[in-house]
């Protein structure tokens, strides 16, 4: 009797002192194994009044079942630490870099035309694209510019041995538009265009977007509106705009349009030269001779144009001070636009 | 142009403020670009009269003079060499200020006492010469204020005028403008004829009658050419930019800026026989009054006499015809020249002056007359002589028509979305020079001679909208029926290809669409690009034939600039001369260079030519498209063994591969470079998804190893399985390639995965390797392969 409870504390202590499985295993052989001490108990049995068996069976089995549950707690903390401590073994810094594949970016001047689309296709604006070596016709004759026409001084043109150029504007696509499609026509007209011209401010190669609208009874108030609904979202201000009277060939009446300055808002700085205003677009109402150089029917149908400097806009929207960055491809500059 | 705030005012009365004038004419189309004043500030000068000049003792080129001041004589010691008594002269009183700021004080020059300074036009900011004490008119009182002798302060405006506008390249065309647009009177400038004193006149031919139409002749004998220009005309002169030449020169410069009317003086003694307003004869040269001389071709339009061509018409005057020292005899040219003979001209000849400017942009055909009769009283007033008749020589048939335009009231309303009062209309145009007459629903119009731009209806809605105010106008957005796009779905929007890319981490560079001819040459396919007939640069003179030469460059910049990893694509049109025809397509050149992926602590590598095309394949099956054929390729610049030809269909779409190490070291490219240049049409084309049913049974993964021969290509193998032509047969992975122990030399070991799932059935272990079978069999007897144990 006693014997059995001095085995149950011998037992408890044994396990208690165990510090790895593999000893707990030992004491586990030791008192539960076929040769264990309870077992030993067990075959004293046989030795006893059977009256007296039921009652030591229990007893020994109760010492049993107790040191069975105290081994498998021990295991159970054992093997929780052990996992513990190998967790402590592959802890990582998680403030180290994780993997990226390093979202790069699109050229500031595809974002802006990404978001003249945008703007415009909610309007119902398609895009048309077309040639940028153009023949004389599309860049110049059809839209009113013929051959000693001082405007052609205003467009320092690349041309080709064979006559040809690389058009100057993007204004050749609403010759191309007109030609093929029926009003009406809401287009917009995104590329690049080429002058010879390079120094602080001017770049040889630029893009434009141009804008076509052909339609009945389109006014010159229709476009006005247009402008300045575009230039309020596109630079998410709300800026004043004023229209100029100007000239191109390919447009009359003609203006030229300001926006407040989108640094100052109209105070004065060195973007603007101190006039509050800038320049940001030239449009006006489609020139009946253009009309008729693509076989519109002038008596039914009226339109506007307008046309826009896309690194200009891109410069003014991101504060980009210098024009030349946008063709340097320097990393540093595009990584700025990121995603 | 430059013109001066006074000037225009005396003209045109108003008193609006400088910003104010400057604000009107800008919002009607007549730029300002820039404003200045017409002097620096000085203060404290006035006029004095030099009453006596005496050596000064003690200094040979000083003189000691008393001046009268208006209200006292000073002492003054002067060193200019026009010092003399009588003469009228700025004095800067003591106390006073001159240009540079400094202020005089009573002050001791070599013993002298010197009470003020005796100033010259640069020391009072008029002149950028020194050319001695400024000599002022005889008639100003001494004691006045010199400011107010010279109507300063002032200011001068520039006005940037669009090509249409010539008419406003005179201080009238701009007087007239801004009296229609503050509504103020335009006081034109009063021009009374002079009778002939002399029968004198030079016979003029017109033998080019399209070219000049009407010229207008005049000789006035005994001018006094070393007469002084007054100060009030070079003043004016000065304040629109025009030195001071002689009074003659000036006056003719004078008479083109007050009326637009460019004019040329001859000196008559040099004119042999008569003039000849004529086309130049190829060969024949001139020599120019800036001492240039020219060759001339067939098509210029000249002024001659019966030996040479004097003058370059509307252009420039000729160096052995003008006005000298000596001249006694004048020859006044006012001629209309046609816009059409001179556009091009100066240009083509690197000059561009004052009177080409105005003749390009078209000048008032009934003017010459005017003009010269003008010229004709200033150079009497000023240089004196005996003037000839005007003797005007014109081809009626040659000269511009009358142009009569109709104005609908319902143009007006339609486009401006306006009404205006018929005596506003008749206001407007009117002032601005237009005849006006009321016909039904509208106006006949008859455009002033000096307005080149205005033929059609729409250019006076012009007007009326310029002067009514483009800001006055109203504002709405053009109503629209109501359409629906149309959005293809097998098509692949490039936005989505660049989306994808971007992703990747490559980023889109944009580089000239113009090309080093040398660069393209050694990234190119051997054949030289389109030139450009004026390039910039001569690096900058051929047009790409594809995107390699410009992001190869791109790249270059990067890596001089410590990039580490370089990732560029670009999209953009590309030139190709082909059956005649120019190809101008858009391609797409992606440029992979450094670290495949950026350096991290796990590891990281470089990148390699399995990357690219992991990225062009992806790009190809996006939207459904359909996967790209590649083919051991060449390419003069790539490397040999590391080049792939893409084709989709037969088509050949580009080549993908690295960049020789023969150019990379030329290039200064120490790490490979992988390059793409494809078509990107093709990468746009995808599919609607047409769905395929799934299977509901689970799927069997077999991972075989094979020997092949090294010449064996993945591609090959790939072919044999899909040829096996069993639908159980799904994706077929490459996971491994081995070369070394336990394989022969010229032998490498594929290892691949196959996937086997059957639509309808669960396979049985006996099925699936029956097919394996099949396929290992297949290897075998195609391409001599071995199963690996």
């Amino acid at each position: 009797m006693e014997e059995l409870q001095t085995i149950q504390n011998t037992a408890f202590d044994e396990i208690d002192k165990t510090t790895s499985l593999l000893s707990l295993d030992d004491v586990r052989v030791q008192y539960l194994g076929k040769k264990g001490v309870i077992s030993a108990q067990m075959k004293t049995l046989g030795a006893m009044p059977a009256d007296d068996r039921p009652v030591a069976g229990a007893r020994i089995n109760r010492v049993r079942d107790a040191v069975t549950i105290a081994l498998d707690e021990k295991r159970k903390q054992l093997e929780a630490a052990v996992e513990l401590s190998s967790l402590e073994r592959e802890a990582i810094d998680v403030t180290a870099p994780g993997r990226k594949s390093h979202v790069a970016g699109l050229h500031p001047v595809t974002r802006t035309l990404n978001r003249l689309n945008r703007l415009f296709s909610s309007l119902g604006y398609e895009v048309a694209t077309g040639p940028e070596i153009e023949d004389d016709w599309h860049n110049f004759e059809a839209l009113n510019i013929p051959s000693h026409h001082p405007a052609r001084a205003m467009h320092d043109t690349f041309y080709f041995q064979d006559g040809r150029v690389l058009r100057t504007h993007t204004s050749p696509v609403q010759i191309r538009t007109m030609m093929t499609q029926e009003p009406p026509i809401r287009i917009l007209a995104p590329g690049r265009v080429y002058r010879c011209d390079h120094d602080l401010t001017h770049t040889p190669m630029f893009h434009q977007i141009e804008g076509l609208v052909v339609d009945r009874d389109i006014s010159f108030a229709d476009l006005k509106g247009t402008i300045v609904t575009f230039l309020n979202r596109f630079f998410e201000a709300d800026l004043e705009v004023r229209f100029r009277p100007s000239y191109f060939p390919f447009t009359e009446p003609s203006a030229e349009v300001d926006v407040q300055c989108v640094m100052c808002k109209g105070a004065g700085c060195r973007v603007c030269s101190n006039t509050g205003w800038l320049e940001v677009m030239g449009c006006g109402m489609v020139h009946p001779k253009v009309f008729e150089h693509t076989g519109m029917d002038t008596s039914v149908f009226t339109g506007f144009a307008f046309g826009m400097g896309v690194e200009r806009l891109a410069m003014l929207r991101y504060g980009v001070g210098d024009l030349r960055l946008f063709f340097e491809n320097d990393l540093q500059f595009l990584n700025q636009f990121h995603g | 142009m430059k013109i001066s705030i006074s000037w225009l005012r005396s003209l045109c009365p108003t008193d609006i403020s400088v910003d104010e004038t400057i604000s009107r004419l800008t919002m009607a189309g007549l730029e300002v670009d820039g404003m200045e004043p017409a002097s620096t500030d000085f203060h404290g000068i006035v006029v004095g009269e030099i009453l006596a000049v005496s050596p000064h003792p003690k200094a040979d080129k000083l003189h000691v003079c008393n001046v009268d001041d208006g209200s006292q004589t000073v002492q003054i010691v002067c060193g200019a060499a026009n010092v003399r008594v009588g003469l009228k002269v700025p004095l800067a009183k003591v106390g006073g200020q001159v240009a540079s700021g400094v202020e005089i004080k009573q002050s001791e020059i070599r013993g002298i006492e010197s009470n003020g300074m005796l100033c010259g036009a640069d020391e009072l900011g008029l002149s950028s010469e020194q050319t001695g004490l400024m000599e002022l008119p005889e008639d100003v009182p001494a004691g006045t204020d010199f400011a107010d002798t010279l109507g300063l302060p002032d200011t001068i405006i520039e006005v940037d005028l669009t090509p249409n506008r010539g008419d406003c390249l005179s201080v009238t065309g701009l007087a007239r403008e801004l009296s229609v647009l503050t509504e103020t009177v335009f006081r034109e400038v009063l021009i009374l004829p002079v009778a002939s004193e002399t029968d004198t006149q030079v016979h003029v031919t017109l033998s080019a009658k399209s070219g000049c139409p009407s010229y207008v002749g005049r000789v006035i004998h005994g001018v006094d050419v070393s007469r002084p220009t007054p100060l009030w005309m070079s003043e004016r002169l000065r304040r629109s930019g025009i030195r001071s030449i002689d009074a003659v020169v000036d006056i003719t410069n004078y008479v083109m800026l007050e009326l637009g009317q460019p004019m040329h003086a001859f000196d008559l003694l040099q004119l042999k026989g008569g003039i000849e307003v004529r086309f130049s004869r190829v060969g024949e040269s001139i020599r120019l009054l800036d001492g240039k001389e020219l060759i001339l071709s067939d098509d210029v339009l000249v002024i001659a006499d019966q030996e040479r061509a004097l003058a370059l018409a509307g252009i420039m005057g000729g160096e052995f015809s003008g006005i000298s020292e000596e001249t006694t005899s004048v020859f006044l040219e006012s001629a209309y020249f046609n816009p059409l003979t001179i556009a091009g001209k100066a240009r083509r000849f690197g000059l561009h002056t004052d009177a080409s400017a105005r003749f390009e942009r078209g000048v008032d055909w009934r003017l010459s007359e005017h003009a010269c009769e003008r010229a004709t009283r200033l150079m009497l007033d000023i240089c004196g002589g005996k003037p000839g008749p005007v003797v005007v020589t014109q081809d009626e048939e040659s000269l511009p028509a009358v142009t009569e335009v109709i104005l609908t009231e319902r143009r007006i309303s339609q486009q401006l979305r306006i009404t205006l009062a018929p005596e506003r209309v008749h206001n407007i145009l009117s002032s601005l020079g237009f005849g006006v007459e009321r016909i039904e629903k509208g106006y006949r119009c008859v455009v002033p001679s000096w307005r080149f731009d205005i033929s059609i209806e729409q250019d006076l809605i012009e007007e009326l909208a310029r002067i009514y105010g483009y800001n006055n106008l109203p504002t709405s957005l053009p109503a629209q029926a109501l359409s629906m796009a149309s959005v293809p779905e097998a098509i692949t929007r490039v936005s989505r290809l660049k989306s994808y890319l971007v992703d990747q981490g490559i980023q889109e560079a944009i580089t000239y669409s113009f090309v080093d001819p040398a660069v393209q040459k050694i990234l190119g396919d051997g054949h030289p690009g389109v030139s450009l007939a004026n390039p910039i640069a001569s690096n900058m003179s051929e047009m790409r034939r594809s995107l390699l030469p410009g992001l190869v460059e791109a790249v270059r910049y990067n890596v001089n600039r410590q990039a580490s990893s370089i990732r560029l694509f670009e999209t953009g049109q590309c030139f190709v001369e082909c059956n005649g025809g120019l190809d101008q397509s858009e391609r797409l050149g992606i440029a992979l260079y450094g670290q495949s992926t950026a350096l991290h602590f796990s590891g990281s590598r470089g990148i390699d030519f399995f990357d690219l095309k992991g990225f062009i394949d992806e790009l190809s099956m996006m939207n459904g498209g359909v996967s790209l054929q590649w083919e051991p390729g060449a390419h003069p610049s790539m490397a040999p063994g590391q080049t792939a030809c893409i084709r989709k269909g037969g088509l050949v779409l580009g080549v993908v591969g690295r960049l020789h190490p023969r150019l990379s070291r030329e290039l200064d490219l120490p790490k490979p470079l992988y390059l793409a240049d494809l078509a990107l049409s093709s990468l746009t084309e995808g599919q609607v998804t047409a769905f395929k049913e799934i299977s509901r049974y689970p799927r069997v993964n077999r991972d075989l190893a094979i020997l092949v021969s090294e010449a064996v290509e993945w591609q090959a193998v790939l072919d044999v399985i899909i040829e096996v032509g069993d639908r159980r047969i799904g994706e077929v992975e490459l996971f491994d390639i081995y070369r070394g122990p336990g394989v022969a030399n010229g032998y490498k070991s594929l290892a691949l995965s196959i996937k086997i799932q059957d639509l309808e059935a669960t396979l049985e272990d006996v099925a699936v390797q029956v097919l394996v079978d099949e396929v290992v069999s297949r290897l075998q007897s195609r391409l001599g392969a071995e199963l690996r144990s």
